[in-house]
C-alpha cells in the first residue's frame, strides 16, 4: 500500500512536471488570446465608452451594424481589393511561377527580387508609393513622380490627384497591395510546379499533345490543391488588409477607402464606441468564417470531381 | 534547325524581358527611396534626373537624432530580439512536451493552438487594448513584448511539433539512460536537433514584429517606446513636408529587414514552399 502511494506520487509529480512545459504558452494564450476573444463576444452585446458603466443592449449593436451604410461599404471595398488579388495578383503570379519552372538564367535572382516587397512593412510600403502618387505641385511643376512622368510626355491630361479622387484611390490601393502580394503566390506556386512529375509532360508530349492542352490537361489539374491553398490565403489575407489604406490615405473623414478594419478602428479611436467596435469585429469574423468555409466545401468538390 | 534555335532563343527573350521588368517594378520604389534620401528639401523638388545631382548624407543624420529615429531604432531592435527570444523558448518547450511527454488533455491543449490558428478575429485589438489599460500594461515595452509573443506563438507551437514529430527520438532516449533530465534533453539535445524549424521561425516571427504596427500604436503612444513603424507614421502626420528626412526615415526601417532577408532567402523560400506543398 505505501509501495503503491510513492509509486503515484511519483507520477504524479512527473505529469506535474510535463505541465510546467506547457505552462508559460498556456497562460499567455489564455490572457491575451482566450480573454480578448470572450470580451469581444461580451463587449458587442454592450454599449460603453471605453470608461465609464457598460450598458448591456443584447443586440442592439448587430441591428444597427445591419443598416449601417459605411460598415457595408467598407466591406464591398475590402472585396474590391480581394478581387484585384485574386486576378491580377494571382494570375501574375502563377504566369511569373510558370516562366520560372525551367531552366533559365537569373532564376536565382528572379526568386529573390520577387520576395522583396512581401517582407516589406506595410508602413513603408504605403509612404513610399504615397510619394510617387503624390499629387502636389512645386513651382508649376508636379512633385508626385507619376504625375511628372505623365506630365513630361504629354500624357497631361491624364495626371490625378490619385490618392484623393474617389475614383481612383481605392484602385491604387489594391494595386500596391497586389504589388506587395504576388510574391508570396509566386513563391508557393512555383513550389508546387516544381513537385509535378517531369515525366508526365513528356508523355504528353510523346502523346502529341500541344503545349497548350498539356498546360490544361496536365499543369493545371496536378496544381489545383496549391492553387485552393493560395486562393483561400489571398482572400483571407486581403479582406483583412488595413494597414496600406492606413499609410497611402490615413484615416480620414471621407469613407471611399474604408475597409472593415479601418472603421473598427475609427469606431474605437475616434467615437469611443467601444462596443459597436466589438460587434463589427464580431460580425467581420463571421462573415470571414462563412466565406472559409464555403471554399473549404467547394474545394473539396473539386478535389473529388 | 536553324529557324528552332530563333525561335527558342526569341521565347527566352520575350520570357526574360517580362520577369526583368517585374523584377524592376519590385526594386524601382526601393531604389527611388533611397535616391530621394539623399537630396534636400529643395532638390527633390527640381532635379528630376534618375540619379541626384548632390549626393547628401545628412538626412540620415537630421532624422537620427531630430526625427528620433534612433531611439525607435533601437526599440525596433529590442522588440524583434526579445519576442523572437520568448517565442523560440515558450513555443519549443510547449511544442517538445506536445511531442514527446505525456499528460492528461495533452492533445485538448494542442488543438486549442491549432483551432486559434484558424479562427479569424479581425479587431481583437479592441478588447486586447482595454485590457492592457486594464492591467496597466499600456505604454510598458513589456506589455507590448507579451502580446507581440503571443501574437506569434501558435504558429510557432503547432510547426515545431509537427517538426519534432518527424525528428527520431533515438539521442533524446540516450540521453535519459545518461540520466539527463526533461529539462537538459529539451534543452541540449532536443532543441539544437530542430535547428531548421528554429530557423524558419526566428525569420518569420522576426519580420512580423519588425514590421508590426497596429499593437505598437495603440499600445505604445510615448515616443520613447515606439518602434519604426509607429515612428514613421508619426513622423508623415507631424511634419507632411519634410520628404527627404522621411525617406531617410523608410530607409532606415527597410534596410535591416532587407539584409536579414538576403542573408536568410533560403529558409525563407525553404520555409514557405513546404507550407506551400503541405497546406
Amino acid at each position: 500500500m505505501a509501495k503503491r502511494q510513492k509509486m503515484s506520487s511519483i507520477k504524479l509529480a512527473d505529469i506535474s512536471e510535463n505541465y510546467l512545459f506547457i505552462l508559460p504558452a498556456v497562460i499567455i494564450f489564455a490572457i491575451f488570446y482566450i480573454y480578448p476573444f470572450i470580451d469581444i463576444i461580451n463587449l458587442s452585446l454592450h454599449e460603453w465608452k471605453g470608461i465609464g458603466p457598460k450598458v448591456f443592449v443584447g443586440l442592439r449593436n448587430f441591428k444597427e451594424l445591419m443598416s449601417d451604410k459605411i460598415w457595408w461599404k467598407s466591406i464591398w471595398n475590402a472585396t474590391y481589393i480581394t478581387l484585384w488579388a485574386l486576378t491580377f495578383q494571382n494570375v501574375l503570379a502563377f504566369m511569373l511561377a510558370l516562366a520560372c519552372d525551367r531552366e533559365i538564367r537569373f532564376k536565382k535572382f528572379y526568386r529573390v527580387v520577387f520576395f522583396i516587397p512581401p517582407v516589406l512593412s506595410q508602413v513603408v510600403v504605403g509612404l513610399i508609393w504615397r510619394w510617387i502618387l503624390n499629387a502636389g505641385k512645386q513651382d508649376g511643376q508636379y512633385i508626385g513622380l507619376l504625375n511628372h512622368l505623365l506630365d513630361s510626355i504629354g500624357l497631361h491630361h491624364l495626371t490625378n490627384d490619385w490618392l484623393s479622387d474617389p475614383a481612383t484611390a481605392l484602385t491604387c490601393i489594391a494595386i500596391v497591395h497586389c504589388w506587395m502580394g504576388f510574391g508570396w503566390g509566386f513563391i508557393m506556386l512555383l513550389a508546387g510546379l516544381q513537385t509535378i512529375d517531369k515525366q508526365l509532360y513528356e508523355a504528353a508530349k510523346v502523346d502529341g499533345a500541344s503545349s497548350w492542352s498539356t498546360f490544361w490537361n496536365v499543369t493545371i489539374p496536378m496544381m489545383v490543391p496549391v492553387i485552393l491553398v493560395v486562393v483561400i490565403l489571398t482572400v483571407l489575407g486581403s479582406m483583412q488588409a488595413f494597414i496600406l489604406v492606413l499609410s497611402m490615405v490615413g484615416q480620414g473623414l471621407v469613407h471611399h477607402t474604408d475597409v472593415p478594419v479601418t472603421r473598427i478602428l475609427g469606431a474605437m479611436q475616434g467615437t469611443k464606441e467601444f462596443g459597436y467596435a466589438c460587434a463589427m469585429g464580431v460580425n467581420f469574423a463571421i462573415i470571414l468564417i462563412a466565406v472559409s468555409a464555403l471554399m473549404k466545401m467547394g474545394s473539396n468538390k473539386l478535389k473529388q470531381a | 534547325m536553324n529557324g528552332y534555335i530563333i525561335r527558342r532563343n526569341m521565347r527566352y527573350f520575350v520570357l526574360h524581358l517580362f520577369l526583368m521588368s517585374v523584377a524592376v517594378t519590385c526594386l524601382f520604389p526601393l531604389f527611388y527611396m533611397i535616391r530621394c534620401s539623399v537630396m534636400d528639401n529643395q532638390t527633390i523638388f527640381t532635379d528630376k534626373g534618375i540619379l541626384p545631382s548632390v549626393v547628401n548624407f545628412g538626412n540620415y543624420a537630421t532624422a537620427w537624432v531630430d526625427g528620433n529615429f534612433g531611439t525607435f531604432f533601437f526599440n525596433s531592435m529590442l522588440y524583434t530580439t526579445s519576442v523572437v527570444i520568448g517565442i523560440v523558448v515558450i513555443s519549443s518547450m510547449a511544442a517538445y512536451a506536445f511531442s514527446r511527454l505525456s499528460f492528461p488533455g495533452r492533445d485538448w491543449f494542442y488543438y486549442m493552438f491549432v483551432i486559434a490558428m484558424m479562427i479569424p478575429l479581425p479587431g481583437s485589438f479592441v478588447p486586447l487594448f482595454v485590457l492592457m489599460n486594464k492591467l496597466h500594461l499600456t505604454n510598458t515595452k513589456i506589455g507590448y513584448i507579451l502580446c507581440m509573443i503571443n501574437v506569434g506563438l501558435s504558429l510557432s507551437v503547432i510547426l515545431l511539433k509537427t517538426f519534432f514529430d518527424k525528428m527520431p527520438s533515438d539521442l533524446e532516449d540516450a540521453a535519459r539512460i545518461d540520466g539527463c533530465t526533461k529539462w537538459q534533453i529539451w534543452w541540449n539535445v532536443a532543441l539544437p536537433l530542430a535547428r531548421p524549424a528554429v530557423a524558419v521561425i526566428v525569420i518569420f516571427n522576426a519580420l512580423n514584429v519588425w514590421n508590426e504596427f497596429i499593437l505598437a500604436q495603440l499600445l505604445l503612444s510615448e515616443e520613447v517606446h515606439m518602434p519604426l513603424q509607429v515612428g514613421l507614421m508619426k513622423f508623415i502626420n507631424v511634419h507632411t513636408v519634410n520628404y527627404p528626412i522621411m525617406m531617410a526615415g523608410l530607409t532606415i526601417a527597410a534596410v535591416p529587414i532587407i539584409l536579414l532577408y538576403l542573408a536568410m532567402q533560403k529558409h525563407i523560400i525553404k520555409g514557405l514552399s513546404s507550407g506551400a506543398v503541405v497546406g
